[in-house]
Formats: C-alpha cells, structure tokens, sequence
C-alpha cells in the first residue's frame, strides 16, 4: 500500500488584490486554496455554494471579469487583479436584480442552494444575448444542476427577466403560475 | 374546515414565498454557511470494506498530529440508535463491525479540514474482512454470515404477509389472468447541498446543533439517546435544507459525531460531507424486484392481485420496515381491488442502506402496476385511460386494505392529461419510434401514524400576536425547498387577514418550536397547516371578542381581511388589526395561541396497519411522450402533461414547482439514475460522483404541462393535499408504456436504458419476446399470512385468527397490535 | 469540502520562464492551463505536484492566425473562445463543434484547446478520490499495480476522453511543441499513445505551443458524440470523420472520395485510427454500401471496456451506427453544398 496522501503544512498566506462585486480588495490565504475557498471562508460570501468541488454541478458558479466560471476550480492566486461578481453583488440598493425578482415571482428558487449560480449564469447569458429564446438558455444554463425546479420556473423567470431588462412590461402567463386549469 | 368556505385572500395565489428574497440573494444561512468562532472541522474515517470485524483501531497518531483536538472511535459512541424503534441498529461511528464501504469508523476534530483530513490517514484500523452480500438475492442464497444479528431470517431483515380477502378465489372469478416481474432500480436523493452540521457544546451543559435536517424532532431524539443526555438540554436547529427528497430525514453518524466532538473539546464543530460521503450517506430508493398476479373480468375490472416485492436493503434498517409495507401499501387506493394479497421481503446487504426516497417505497409498485395494467388493457383491447377510468376507486370509500380514501380527482386528472395530450388520435398511431404512455398514482398527504407510538400531536403551531400587528408563528416544521415556511405564513395570513409578510414564522428549532414530526411523507401542508389553522383560528377568537366590543357588534360578525377588523355588514366600520391586538393585549395580556394537529384514526387494526393510511390520498395522471431510436435504443422525452388532485393549492406557484419537480426527479429515475455498484471489487459504490450518477440537465428534462386540479379534501387545510412527491410516482410507467407504444418492446426495469431498449429490439427482430426485465422472482419462506377480511366482506378492520395448523408459519401476526403502530 | 493539496504556483509571463520553473520544480512540477482537468484529478490526488505553473499568462499561447493557407491555434484559447473565433467556425467548423462537445458552457469558459488535448485519460477505477481507491486496492494508474479493468493486463486501459483530439487526428493536425530542447513538431497522431498512462508523447517539461489546423482545400469533417447526457459528459464513442474529396478535371468535382480518415475515441487509451474503415471509403462516393463496409471495418478493433458509463458491448455496437452516421452526414454536406 502506497503512503497516505501528505498532510498539509500550514502553507504561509498570501494576499492579493482583486475586485469583488465592484470593490477592491485585498485578502490573505493559503495559495492553493480556491476562489470558492476564499470567497466563503475567508471574505464571508457564503451566497456561492458548492455541491462538488469537483466541476461537476455548477453550484459554485461566480462570474470573473464577466465570464461565468467555477470556482471550485479557479485558484483564487489566478484572480489577482480580476472582477469577481458573486450573487451578493446582484440586488443593489435594497432592489433585487430583475433575475432575481423573476426567481422569485415564479417560484424559480426552491431550496434556494444552486440560485446563485443560475442567477449569475443566466445573467451572464443576457449579457450577451439580451433576446435568449428557450434553447439559447437551456444551452447557458446546461452546466448547471438544479434537483428541485426541473428547470421549467428557471427558465420561464430567465424569460420573463430578460423582457423587462429589454424595458418590456412583461408578466408570467397564468399557466406557469397555476398551471392549466 | 370553516375558513375553507369563506372568500380566501392569499390561500390559492401565487405569491411570493416568505423566503424567497433571502433565497434569491444567496442570504439564506445553510448549515455549512455557519461559522462560529474558534469553530473546529471534523471529517470521518470512512470504512475501505463492504463488510468486516474490526479488530483494532490505533488512533494515537492522528491525535498526536498538530492541530488536532479529539479523535473518536465507536467506543466512545456505543449506544445504537436508528430512526425506526424497531431498527436500532446504527452507531455513530462502527462499534464492531463495519457494513458497507463507507460506514464511518472513526472521526477527527482540527483547527483545519485539511489538518482533519490528514489525521484520517494516520488512524490504523485493523479488519478482518467477512463475505459481502452483495445484492437480495445474495442475501437470500447466504444467510451467513449475518450483517445483523437481528431480522426476520438470515440476512432477510424483514418478511411480511398480508392477506386481504380470498386471492385465488379472485383469480377464479377473472377472466384474464397475468403475472408480470419488474425490477427497479435504486437512486438516491442527490440534494444539491452536501449535508452539514455545527455543534456547539456551552459549558452549562448544553448542546446545540445547527444541521441540514428534514427531522429536527428525531435527531433530537437521537442525539438524547446517544449523548445520554436529558433532551432539554439539547437543542436542534434544522437549517433550511439545499434539497431533501427524504435524504436528511434519518439521524446521521456525522451529526452526532460532530455533537459529541464540541463536548469533547468544548468549542464549536462543523463537518461537511463532501458529495462521496453524501452518496455513502444514501437512505434513498430500495433497489426492489416485483411480481405482480392480477385476475380481471373482460371489462378491465380487477377480481384479485397478489403482489411481492424483494427490497435490497442495505447495510443498516433506517426507514426500511416502513419502506416494505409501503411496497404494498398503496395498490389498493387507485383502481376497485377487491381481494388482495401482498408478500413483501427486505433484505440486508452490504451498501449504503437505502430508505425513504420521495414517494417513499411506492413508486416501484406503482412501475409495476401502471405497466401490468398496460399489459392488461392491451390483452383486452381496452384503451388504457378508458380501463383506468372506469374501475376508479370510489371518494368515501375504505379500500380492501382499510385505507380511507376521501376526495378522489383521479377522474378528473385522467381526463385532463387524455384531453390535453391528444391521447386518442396518437396512442398506438403514431409512426414507429414515436410513441405516447399514461400511468396514473396516489400518494399519502402525511403518514397517519407517528415514527415511535406516542398519542401527541403530529404537528403543533404556536402564535404570538404583536402588539405593532405582526405575528409570529412557531413551528417545528422543516423549511427544505418545498415552500412549508410559506404555507405556514399563507394559512395564518389568511385566518387573520393579513399580508403573509406581516407573518414571521420561526421554524424547526427544537428550543424555539412546538413539534412537528418533520418534512417527510409529504406531511406538513395537511399537519402544519391544520395546527396553523386552529391557533390562528383562536387567536381570532380573542382579538375578535374585543374588537367586537369596541365595535359593538356580536363577535360573529367581526371579519379579518386586509390587515383589518371590522364589522362585515358594515366594513367602514372597523380597526386595523394591530389596534384589535392592543385591545385584546390590554383586556387579557400577552396575546398567544397554541393549535396542534393529529390525524384521524385509521379503520384498519391488524398488525402493519400502520402504514398506508393517510389523512387524505392525492392522486396524478401521466403521459409521456418519446422518441425511440430504433438503432441506438436511446430514448428521448420531448414531453409530458401531468395532472395533480391537490385538493386545493395553498399558494399555486409553489404547487407548479413541486409538480415540475417531481416530473424531474421522476424522469431521472425513468430514464438513467442509478446506484450501482462493483460487486466484484468490495461492492464499492461504481459511480459517487455529480459526474457519473446522471441527474439530468436542461438538455434532458422534458417539456411539461401541469393541470392543477382541485377537489378539496375536507381533512385537509382549506382543503388542501399533497403535491411535493406523488407527481413522481406515474412517470417512469408512463415513460416505459410510451417506449412500448413507439417501438414494441417491454422494457420491465427502471431506468430505461438504451442498452435495455437496444437487447430488447434485437430480441424482438429474433423472433424472442421483445422484452427487458428480471426473469423471476425467487422463492423466499413466507411467514403465515396475516388475514384480514375486507370491509365488504364484514370485517373490523382487525386479523382473524389462524386456524391452528392451516399453516405452518410463525406465530408473528399475534402480537400486540401496539408494536406495529409506528412503522 | 474536497480541497486542493497545498502546492506553490507559478505564473510564467514567457515560455522561457516556464520552462525554467519546469527544470527548477523537476518531476514534481506540472503546467496548468485551464485547471478543469488538473485540479479535480488533484482534489483526488491523481496528481500531487508540489509546484503548479500556469501557461495562461503566456503570451502567445492563446490566440488563432492563418499561415500558409492553414491556420495555427494557441492552446491556451478557451474551449468557448474556439467556438465561437470566426476562422474556426468557417473554416474549422467540425472543430468548433467538438469543442462545443466538451462539458459545459461554465468549464468550456475555462477549459482550453491545449487541455483537452492532453486530457488525462479517464477511468471509473481512477476518476475517484483516494479513500475510494483505497477500498479496491488502487489501481495501476496510481498508487496500484492492478488494472482492474483487465486484471492480467500489463498496461493500463485507461479511456481516452478528449472531443477534440479525434478531430484533430482525423484532420491531420501537427502540434508545434517546445522544451528545453527546442521546438518540434508532431503530427496529432503522434502525440498520443495508446496506453491509459503515457498516453502522451509529450515529454513533461514540454509544452504544447501551437496547434497547426491544414489548409482547408477540398476536405471536409464530421464529429459525432455518444454519451448519456447533452452536457457535463464525457465521449463513451467519439466519431471523427474526414474526407478529402477527388479533385475533378476543372471545375466539376468527382463526388468520389480521394482518401478518408475514421478515428475513434472513447474506444481505446489513445483517439483510435481505423485505417481499414478509411480504405473502404477511398474512390467510393459515399454510398449506403461504402458506408455500411467503414462502418463494419471500424466496429471490428473497436474496444470499449467496462470503465466509462454505459454497457460495453452497446457501446461496441454504437460505433458501427455513430460511423455510419457520421459519414451520412459528410455525404449530406457535400450534396447540399
């Protein structure tokens, strides 16, 4: 049998400067921790959760300089210097972001734990495509698990957000809300 | 109830949840978001062997590891614990033995997870390996050696035998009889949220615990048992859960552990399960192979059916004596079925033990039902809807089990999902490789008996009314997705006329909150809601009284709508509720109320009567719509319409998320989730990963129409039932009969896959039967039949004695009708 | 939380500072690029390097240029970036659409050209963490002796997972790679070998630098993938598909198939040439038959084991459907052209 896997030493912290949703700053940690590491344990973001660590769920998804990426997998080392945009840089002013509002107008969010990472791949999505049609968001939205909604009120809120960014007055149809009655 | 006649406010809309802002902002606090200061990590050393005797464990290198505070091993934990009384048959951490790869051995508290993780390494176990039993049928084969030293035979943990008027006479009686075997394969829950928990141990001798529970109440129970410690000293707090499907609803070693690694070392405990661990974790579905026999006349009318299911167990009982009898439990509640007999087997092997799975023990026979049925409609030249409808369960009626059944839409759901999915101009005429499916299901609105016997309530709600207006309801219940926080606020807004914002409501906190057995069994809209409705109902009673006099009108025509009291034939005349509430504060002080609920009484008395029955039965009608590659057998759901009797829909939107995600969950089942295993490599489990266990993406999650359909139960809170599990139960047997309809072949097994379809056609085109599915069904020694005669044969409810010598079973069916409530 | 093992990392500007870490860390230093690959194969400690150097900071490892007719890809180019870079979809489209293959939009935002290339070669008995492998005894992959997929075997059989890689062979791509020795170039079916642990031919302080795509002149390409899932997964049967049509006297074309390429992944430790598959389809213009006898030709060395998702022996039978696919669809593009 081959030796158990070395034990960590205290690595020495290292600190760097980046930016996070719109501030900058400056945090110290061992460098082989991961930007979710960093942005849970050691900034207090716990709005970007995990399911695997492994990429293999979404959950952890955070945007660094607009590109939505997985943060189980970024070494925050490799963000000095970058834009972070995490869930909790979404709402602002004490409104929620229209994605937001939609999740929750629709019942998008269940148990709330890969919102987060929906929320900021759809809003990577419009970014770029302000008009997505259902399979453009089913494709952006295909590296995300969801184990509650079955995807349906996620999309229909990434709908219905994108229209009103675009300035629309729109409204969920009484079917997704009650169903066909 | 009264309120249910009245013009309701909130009750039925769309709203927001009460959560949903905290949800969308990422600011709700999961267990693993909890940092306490001076907080220690703590990982389990997890067993490398399916099954094994320990014989030493050598734990003084970890412990002499900078950073690490305490090391556990089971001598420190040795008392057993489980969440069935009749299954006490876990410790925290392996006392003796260890029963599955995975089964927590050891554990470790550091300053670090990385410095816990590498004091895992450094613990020297010594096993002496024993055969593994691999699957049920292997635990059949190989009584010895045992996984447990209890169960009903061998390595058979449990054997049941239920006999509900006279089957064979039934068969005789049928123009067509058919037997069937099915197998479906056992999945797991997959929370997106890896469990968690934080202990926090002050030194007044009180223990707290923050973890992702669907149970807070049992785990309580548990850690009292285990910690030996008085349960008022004890506080669980159930975090809202990232997922639960019934995966966090048994106590967990890593809880307790974590509970006993803060009073070891008297400072804060947190351990996340990492997504391996969650797998080892399991409790989900129970691999279960079936043969169902049913006898019916020519016009689809059932004359009998005996029913058997084979359940692997796993390694441990967890929810599974309960999971067996609900393998056979809920036949009788969807189609007339006058006699019926029901033989049920769980097995012990050595793999995560399996239990309660959204839809809990019922979707497998529901599988096999909704197919045999197929089968049987087809052999008539019956239209599978017509057959279906016309042998309907009766609303009112007791079933040959002694279930009531109460409302029943079932009807209506049919209709809908035929109607909507223009059922008669496709089924069986669509063009090859296209093909349509129905299945129908019900599920129970709560279980109608408690987990260990007590005669308390099920669920209680406790009110504070503020004097600025607000109020707040308390409640043990279980925030996991599912919207309970909301309901609670939506039914006391509603009896109080309020904006269910102005509703606080406190949940699962076991210091904080009256009891609420927890969020299983689709229980907590019917049981929460109904204890929400009376403590709302009495506090209307006191504000009302005073408002009433300030009014001076009699209090019966004092109405709360709108944030207001006032007199109802003169609503200008009026208050605003807080003001009412100062009234009612200053005449009778603190303004509180209790309400409690408990189910009725179940008609049926005999021994394993105690599962099954249900304050109300919701039902769902499914059909599925495929693709059929012929030359690839790979199976696509463009689309289903599912139709759900919800009795009526607390708030609607939350009733469309739980109908589209059991839709979800249903089709992961139907078409690729699975538990597998190495059995040649210490059945280690094949696949632990978010990768390689396939829950489905957007790219394979199907199109869905809802129909919302409502038939008030008046058992449940404005006639409310169930919607969060038996949405599920009817798609993977619609998914299997649509593969039917478009390419002809029978595949009898869950999850359908291409390689099944694939041997399936080449079978078919080989002139064999196109079919994939178990061969048979082994011989397993029945006990003697507990024989109850149906209602319509003039029973009580209650077994019948056995003629002394008609069979040669065991006496196990005379026991005290007391030991088989609370399973 | 499954955590990295603690390593120093290293963000060369210049290759020459790369390859200078490289010879500083020696065996226990390891390029990154993306990190989808390395750092979960790390979490499970597969690999346990004690230094980590990222080539992303490295100009002139991303980037596309035409040269010669053909075009040159950095490695370094994302997954997403390659998709959708305006050379590539006209020109390159079947490359394009493999990289759109791979995993999902999140790690395509973070995978590169150059990881996918060199993706580590994929096992059910590896791709677990280190408590996992220790309940089956490891494997010969790592820490172990066995490979328990063919326990008598001598060499690992380790899956060859890569989209692009296939592609790349079929095409008849060169890698330009550089090392302390200087720069060679490779031709992409010489830069794998079929054996699940020096699978590569990629010496470890060589690093990929250029990918060199040929001039598209009268050939054309067609990928397909089986797998469980539209997204996450990785190829259980990759199909990569190349034609070069007969040129015809002026400026009418033969329709006739000059010489062909079938490659395979997903099949073997290395993206799989079935020569004879190709053969069956030189001079011939596609036809249902031609087609049926490649498809016949590669189902034959076809080897799947039981170490991915799905049966093997389905898995064996679906080449012979994904070929003969894949080939109708060259055929298709060319009569709709």
């Amino acid at each position: 049998m081959p030796p158990p896997p070395a034990p960590a030493p205290a690595d020495a912290k290292t600190k760097i400067a980046l930016d996070v949703n719109g501030e900058p700053v400056e945090v110290a940690f061992a460098p082989h921790k991961t930007l979710l590491e960093v942005l849970r344990e050691d900034l207090s973001l716990t709005g970007t959760k995990h399911g695997c660590e492994l990429g293999e769920c979404g959950t952890c998804t955070v945007r660094v300089d607009g590109m939505p990426v997985l943060s189980c997998l970024v070494l925050a080392l490799a963000c000095a210097g970058r834009r972070v945009r995490t869930v909790e840089g979404m709402a602002a002013g004490g409104k929620l972001h229209p994605l937001q509002d939609a999740f929750a107008e629709l019942g998008a969010a269940q148990c709330g734990y890969c919102t987060p990472a929906f929320l900021l791949a759809a809003e990577a999505l419009i970014a770029g495509n302000p008009r997505p049609d259902r399979d453009d968001i089913k494709r952006a939205l295909s590296g995300n698990l969801c184990r509650c909604t079955g995807y349906i009120k996620i999309y229909e809120a990434v709908e219905l957000a994108a229209a009103r960014m675009r300035g629309e007055r729109a409204e969920p149809t009484p079917e997704s809300l009650y169903g066909v009655r | 109830m009264a309120s249910a006649e009245r013009g309701l406010r909130v009750v039925g809309k769309a709203l927001r949840k009460v959560d949903a802002a905290a949800k969308v902002t990422g600011t709700t606090k999961f267990a693993d978001d909890l940092f306490l200061p001076r907080m220690l990590y703590a990982k389990l050393l997890r067993s490398p062997h399916a099954h094994a005797r320990i014989r030493s464990i050598d734990t003084s290198q970890a412990a002499a590891l900078a950073g690490v505070k305490a090391v556990l091993t089971g001598k420190d934990l040795p008392i057993p614990f489980g969440i069935l009384p009749v299954s006490q048959d876990e410790h925290a951490l392996a006392l003796d033995k260890v029963r599955f790869v995975g089964d927590p051995v050891a554990a470790v508290a550091a300053t670090t997870e990385e410095t816990a993780a590498a004091a895992l390494a450094r613990i020297a176990v010594e096993y002496e390996p024993l055969r593994p039993v691999t699957d049920a049928g292997d635990a059949l084969d190989h009584p010895e050696p045992r996984i447990h030293d209890y169960g009903d035979l061998g390595n058979v943990h449990k054997l049941i035998h239920l006999e509900f008027g006279d089957v064979e006479q039934g068969f005789q009686d049928a123009d067509l009889v058919r037997e069937d075997t099915f197998f479906f394969e056992g999945s797991t829950h997959l929370p997106m949220e890896q469990h968690a928990a934080v202990a926090d141990w002050s030194a007044d001798g009180k223990l707290t615990l923050w973890s992702s529970t669907q149970t807070p109440h049992y785990v309580h129970r548990a850690l009292a048992k285990v910690l030996e410690l008085t349960p008022a000293r004890i506080r669980v707090v159930a975090c809202p859960n990232g997922g639960g499907f019934g995966g966090k609803s048994d106590p967990f070693s890593h809880e307790i552990v974590a509970a006993k690694l803060a009073m070891v070392t008297g400072r804060p405990v947190k351990i996340t399960l990492t997504r391996e661990e969650v797998f080892y974790c399991h409790r989900g579905r129970h691999p279960t192979l079936m043969w169902v026999k049913t006898g019916v006349k020519q016009d689809g009318a059932i004359t009998g059916m005996h029913f058997r299911s084979l359940l692997d167990g796993g390694g441990y009982g967890s929810y599974g004596v309960a999971s067996t009898y609900y393998t056979g439990a809920l036949q009788t509640v969807t189609y007339h079925v006058p006699r019926y007999k029901f033989q049920g087997a769980r097995a012990f092997t050595n793999k995560p033990p399996c239990g309660p799975k959204r839809g809990h023990g019922t979707p497998q026979p529901r599988f096999a039902l909704e197919v045999h049925l197929d089968k049987i409609a087809e052999q008539l030249g019956l239209d599978p809807a017509e057959l279906r409808l016309k042998h309907l369960v009766p609303p009112n009626s007791i079933t040959a089990n002694w279930l009531r059944v109460g409302t029943m839409g079932l009807g209506r759901c049919i209709e809908k999902v035929v109607q909507g999915s223009g059922w008669k101009d496709k089924f069986r005429k669509l063009p090859t490789g296209k093909g349509i499916g129905l299945a129908c299901s019900s599920y129970i609105t709560g279980a109608g008996l408690p987990i260990y016997w007590n005669p308390m309530p099920h669920s209680g709600v406790q009110l504070k009314c503020d004097r600025g207006g607000g109020v707040t309801a308390f409640c043990g219940s279980t925030e996991i997705g599912q919207g309970s926080d909301s309901v609670l606020a939506a039914i006391v807004a509603e009896v109080l006329g309020l904006d269910p914002l102005d509703v606080a409501v406190v949940t699962g906190d076991t210091d904080l909150t009256p009891v609420d057995l927890g969020s299983y069994s689709s229980r907590v809209t019917l049981m929460t809601g109904n204890a929400a409705i009376q403590a709302a109902e009495r506090a209307r009673e006191i504000i009302a009284r005073h408002a009433a006099a300030q009014l001076d009108v009699s209090p019966e025509r004092v109405a709360f709508a709108e944030g207001r009291v006032f007199d109802v034939e003169r609503p200008e005349r009026g208050l605003t509720f807080a003001d009412a509430v100062q009234l009612a504060e200053a005449a009778e002080g603190t303004v509180g109320t209790v309400g409690s609920y408990t189910p009725p009484p179940s008609p049926g008395k005999y021994r394993g009567a105690g599962v099954g029955p249900s304050p109300a039965y919701s039902y769902s009608a499914c059909v599925a719509e495929v693709d059929v590659d012929p030359a690839t057998g790979i199976v696509r759901v463009p689309k289903i319409w599912i139709a759900h009797d919800v009795g009526r829909a607390i708030n609607a939107a939350t009733v469309m998320g739980q109908i589209e995600g059991s839709v979800y969950m249903g089709l992961g089942e139907a078409l690729m989730e699975e538990m597998a295993y190495r059995e040649n490599r210490n059945v280690v489990h094949k696949i632990p990963s978010l990768l390689e266990y396939k829950s489905p993406t957007t790219l394979e999650m199907c199109d869905v129409v809802t129909y919302v359909v409502e038939d008030p139960d008046p058992n449940g809170p404005f006639g409310a039932k169930e919607c969060g599990q038996g949405p599920l139960l009817p798609v993977p047997p619609a998914v299997a009969n649509a593969v039917y309809d478009a390419v002809g072949v029978r595949i009898d097994e869950v999850p359908i896959t291409p390689e099944k379809v694939f041997k399936a056609l080449r079978r078919k085109e080989k002139g064999e039967p196109g079919r994939f599915g178990p061969a048979g069904f082994p011989d397993i020694a029945w006990p003697a039949p507990t024989r109850v005669p149906p209602p319509w044969e003039g029973g009580d409810g209650k077994a019948v004695p056995l003629t002394p010598g008609a069979s040669p079973g065991t006496t196990r069916s005379r026991k005290p009708r007391a030991r088989a409530r609370g399973q | 939380m499954l955590r990295l093992p603690s390593f120093t990392y290293l963000q060369p500007r210049t290759l020459e500072e790369a390859l200078a870490m490289k010879a500083d860390a020696g065996a226990e230093g390891m390029y990154v690029a993306g990190g989808t690959d390395l750092y979960p194969n790390m979490k499970r400690r597969h690999q346990e390097p004690r230094t980590v150097i990222s080539l992303m900071g490295i100009r002139g490892l991303g980037g596309c240029e035409t040269r010669d007719g053909g075009c040159a890809v950095g490695p370094c180019m994302t997954l997403t970036d390659l998709c959708s870079h305006p050379t590539i979809r006209q020109h390159y489209d079947t490359v394009a659409q493999a990289a759109g293959l791979v995993s999902t939009p999140l790690l395509r935002n973070m995978g590169t050209l150059g990881g996918n290339l060199c993706l580590d070669t994929r096992c059910n008995y590896y791709n677990q963490t280190y408590e996992w492998r220790q309940a089956i005894d490891f494997c010969m992959k790592k820490d172990g002796h066995i490979c328990w997929v063919a326990p008598s075997s001598p060499r690992c059989w380790a899956v060859s997972s890569s989209d692009v890689a296939p592609v790349m062979v079929a095409l008849g791509a060169e890698y330009v790679l550089v090392g302390p020795g200087g720069e060679r170039v490779v031709p992409a079916a010489r830069f794998y070998h079929n054996d699940g642990i020096n699978y590569l031919t990629k010496q470890p302080d060589e690093i990929l630098c250029r990918v060199r795509l040929p001039r598209p002149d009268g050939w054309d390409a067609v990928y397909h993938k089986l797998r469980r899932r539209d997204s996450f997964d990785f190829p259980v049967l990759g199909v990569a598909t190349w034609v070069q049509w007969q040129p015809g006297n002026g400026k009418r074309e033969t329709g006739r198939v000059a010489e062909a390429r079938i490659v395979l992944g997903g099949v073997a430790s290395w993206p799989q040439e079935v020569p004879e598959a190709g053969a069956a389809l030189a001079g011939t213009s596609l036809s249902d038959e031609a087609i049926a006898a490649a498809a016949d030709a590669a189902y034959r060395p076809a080897k799947p084991m039981d170490n991915t998702d799905f049966d093997l022996s389905w898995r064996k039978q679906m080449t012979r459907v994904y070929v003969s696919r894949a080939l109708a669809e060259l055929r298709r593009r060319r009569s709709a052209r």
